[in-house]
């Protein structure tokens, strides 16, 4: 029997094609049927009153980890899945370093195993290098012909120069996509935050932008003699954001992404030693913060990821530079970034881009549009209602969020996948 | 003693950063008092018979715990040493789990010194006594700071408006950022003179003159402040060689003719003679006055354990 829903009374968003129109749509089979400012519905259709809240495709999340590495793998994944339809994420991209380390296509076949029952849509970003070492290039071509053509070495930059030719090389033969972390190792080593006046103050051994810029400019020096498809996980400075407006400029094959906390918070949030707000790379100054919102603006930076990384809660409740870095971020990766529409930074639908059309192109994937025929994956917000984030009404299962307590206004109401809802605010 | 002052408005001694003037001038003008009580035979008060203070240092420490031990039995306090880097850090213990089992035994004060920067703040918010913080990481060491106050006043009868020279590897020294805050809030100039590798990033927002050239830097000095390179906490490539340090940084007779005649010596200690300061230089009674410090050190670290422990003695 067919499964036929009606949304209606809705704002439908679509960043890939610019619509913003009071309407309704239609889904049969998981898939989108109709959308228009009316549809005809067929006389089995379930309808959904949607009450004037706004209708987008549902959110890609890039940069996800699974949970503590060596934790109950599919207790994170079920719980990862909650977490991502109640931050209407419909897709999460699982960063490779979860034990055992996604390398290979038995990996990922088990972890497309373990999260067949999951609420939302995993897919594996499997390592550049084997184990993440560093040392060894891992089977991209096999990978990418199965279809898993997006890599990443996720936390850990490949300080090899040479490796990092080849793998440009290699990895344009197969149209595969490399994601990095920008990180120089010796400049990193030890740091904990942004360098500057504030680490010193603090007793804290900084991590200078430069780390990030300067693998940025050799990364791009590299491509020059490579088409590879090159996506910088995370830019979080000025100078960084020059090195990509020239090499888009210079027609690159380059995306980039920065996290929500880069893009709400600067190195400030960490004084007094708060752990929770203890990032890789580190959270920057005020002057690199307004640099990533322009750079946003004016589409130098293409994606918003949540970085989502549950910490045991006891790797936070140590010194700050004894702390493990990161943050949970699924379910505020949605309501932090419409301060940015509130603000009247930038426009509703480039925000939504960020998060939607702009991954799903990166990526290949025929979500992140409202569009017939694309996957029924879609994401309900209240655009509007003004509340404060708390860390104890969240569904993820560690609490290491940096925004508990921060005034928000917006919220998801609702999130379908494939059809299905799988998720649904209750007051 | 002194029931008449305003009570101290801190629960904590956590860094200097945050202090006014006269919580300052409130500690070092009791330690003044102290300084007296310690050059008498009788040494003892029974201010705080009963109270029982812990020392907990998670990095090694003589003449630091020492002091404090010496400055809690002079008030009458029961003290006990525990040196963390042979207890149970090693079976695994987190630091709050350590906080918390202290906490039980109803300690009255700890003191705490700590290899990483906001470790004593942390281990603060979770026990119910007041904790002066003996060293943490490269952010403070706040006693260290007040004595070298301390002694400055004594010898100089201020501090305002004297220039103090902070000289070596300002990089890796809470010393210096204490001095730093406390120099400024009393209005004091300071200078702070080292290569370019040692100095920290935005030192001069935190209030100092930056030199390079030490004969420049000296030049006018009412005070030179040295400190001990920590070689321990530098993996390589901050300098050279030592001989090159000490030749441009180790304090000498020559150096030491551009700042002021007057200018006192000083140092946290322990010294490396030869590295840099010049071991003569460092024995000159009629400049240095290294021991004074080391004698301040537990007037200071008496005055604040009293205030510090006022309240719970029921005294304002």
């Amino acid at each position: 029997m067919n499964k036929v829903t009606l949304y209606t009374n809705a704002r439908l968003l679509d960043p890939d094609s610019g619509l913003d129109i009071k309407g309704e749509l239609l889904t049969i089979n998981g898939e989108i049927a109709a959308l228009d400012k009316k549809v005809e519905a067929p006389e089995n259709a379930k309808i959904i009153d949607l009450k004037g809240n706004c209708l987008c495709p549902g959110l890609i999340d890039m940069r996800v980890f699974i949970g503590i590495p060596g934790a109950d793998y599919k207790d994170t994944i079920k719980n990862t899945g909650e977490a991502a339809a109640a931050g209407g994420v419909t897709t999460v991209c699982v960063q490779p370093d979860s034990d055992p380390i996604i390398d290979s296509i038995p990996h990922i076949e088990y972890l497309a195993s373990r999260a067949k029952n999951a609420l939302v849509n995993f897919i594996a970003m499997p390592a550049v290098t084997k184990k993440l070492e560093g040392k060894e290039i891992s089977e991209i071509g096999i990978m990418s012909k199965a279809g898993h053509n997006a890599f990443t070495d996720c936390s850990r930059t490949i300080e090899n120069a040479a490796l990092m030719n080849r793998i440009f090389k290699y990895a344009s033969a197969f149209d595969a996509l490399i994601i990095t972390h920008l990180a120089e190792p010796n400049l990193s080593k030890n740091g904990c935050m942004n360098a500057g006046e504030l680490a010193t103050r603090l007793g804290l051994p900084g991590i200078p932008t430069a780390a990030e810029t300067i693998v940025l400019e050799r990364d791009m020096r590299l491509l020059k003699s490579s088409n590879c498809r090159y996506h910088a996980s995370q830019v979080t400075c000025a100078d960084s954001i020059e090195v990509l407006k020239n090499a888009k400029r210079n027609g690159y094959s380059v995306t980039a992404g920065v996290a929500v906390p880069h893009i709400s918070l600067n190195e400030y949030a960490i004084e007094d030693y708060r752990t929770f707000a203890k990032l890789s790379p580190p959270l920057r100054s005020e002057d690199d913060r307004v640099a990533v919102i322009e750079a946003l603006k004016d589409g130098t930076i293409d994606v918003i990821v949540s970085g989502h990384d549950p910490e045991d809660p006891e790797t936070k409740r140590v010194p700050f530079e004894q702390a493990e870095a990161g943050v949970i971020g699924l379910e505020t990766l949605l309501n932090i970034c419409l301060e940015m529409y509130h603000n009247e930074s930038i426009d509703l639908l480039s925000i939504l881009a960020k998060m939607t059309s702009n991954p799903a192109k990166i990526m290949g994937l025929e979500s992140g549009r409202l569009k017939v025929g694309a996957p029924a994956d879609l994401c309900v917000f209240d655009l509007n209602v003004p509340y404060r984030v708390d860390a104890k009404k969240m569904i993820s299962i560690t609490k290491n969020t940096c925004f508990d307590g921060r005034p928000v206004q917006g919220r998801v109401v609702k999130t379908v996948v494939r059809g299905e809802s799988v998720y649904e605010y209750a007051s | 003693m002194s029931t008449s002052q305003p009570s101290f408005p801190h629960q904590h001694l956590l860094g200097i950063e945050g202090l006014k003037e006269a919580d300052i001038s409130q500690i070092i003008d009791l330690a003044d008092k102290y300084v007296d009580q310690n050059r008498q035979t009788n040494k003892k008060k029974d201010l705080l018979e009963g109270l029982t203070q812990i020392n907990l240092f998670f990095e090694n420490s003589t003449r630091t715990r020492m002091s404090f031990e010496l400055a809690g039995k002079r008030l009458g306090a029961d003290v006990i040493n525990m040196s963390m880097s042979t207890s149970s850090i090693k079976k695994g213990e987190t630091l709050i789990d350590t906080a918390s089992t202290l906490n039980a035994m109803r300690p009255d004060l700890l003191v705490v010194r700590h290899g990483s920067a906001g470790a004593v703040k942390l281990l603060s918010r979770k026990v119910d006594c007041a904790v002066i913080n003996a060293g943490d990481g490269k952010h403070e060491h706040p006693t260290q700071a007040l004595l070298d106050a301390l002694t400055i006043r004594r010898r100089k009868g201020r501090l305002a408006r004297l220039t103090v020279a902070i000289c070596g590897d300002i990089l890796h020294s809470r010393v210096a950022r204490s001095n730093i805050h406390l120099l400024n809030i009393m209005g004091a100039r300071v200078r702070l003179i080292a290569p370019p590798t040692l100095i920290p990033i935005g030192a001069e927002k935190l209030g100092a003159e930056v030199f390079h050239c030490m004969e420049e830097g000296l030049k006018g000095c009412d005070i030179i402040m040295m400190l001990r390179l920590q070689t321990e906490r530098m993996q390589g490539g901050y300098f050279p060689s030592i001989s090159e340090y000490f030749s441009l940084y180790g304090l000498d007779y020559e150096k030491l003719g551009h700042a002021k005649d007057d200018a006192l010596i000083m140092h946290p200690g322990p010294m490396n003679r030869g590295v840099e300061i010049d071991a003569a230089v460092a024995d000159d009674l009629t400049r240095s006055v290294i021991q004074e410090q080391v004698e301040m050190g537990v007037a200071v670290r008496m005055a604040c354990i009293d205030l510090l422990t006022r309240a719970k003695r029921g005294v304002n």
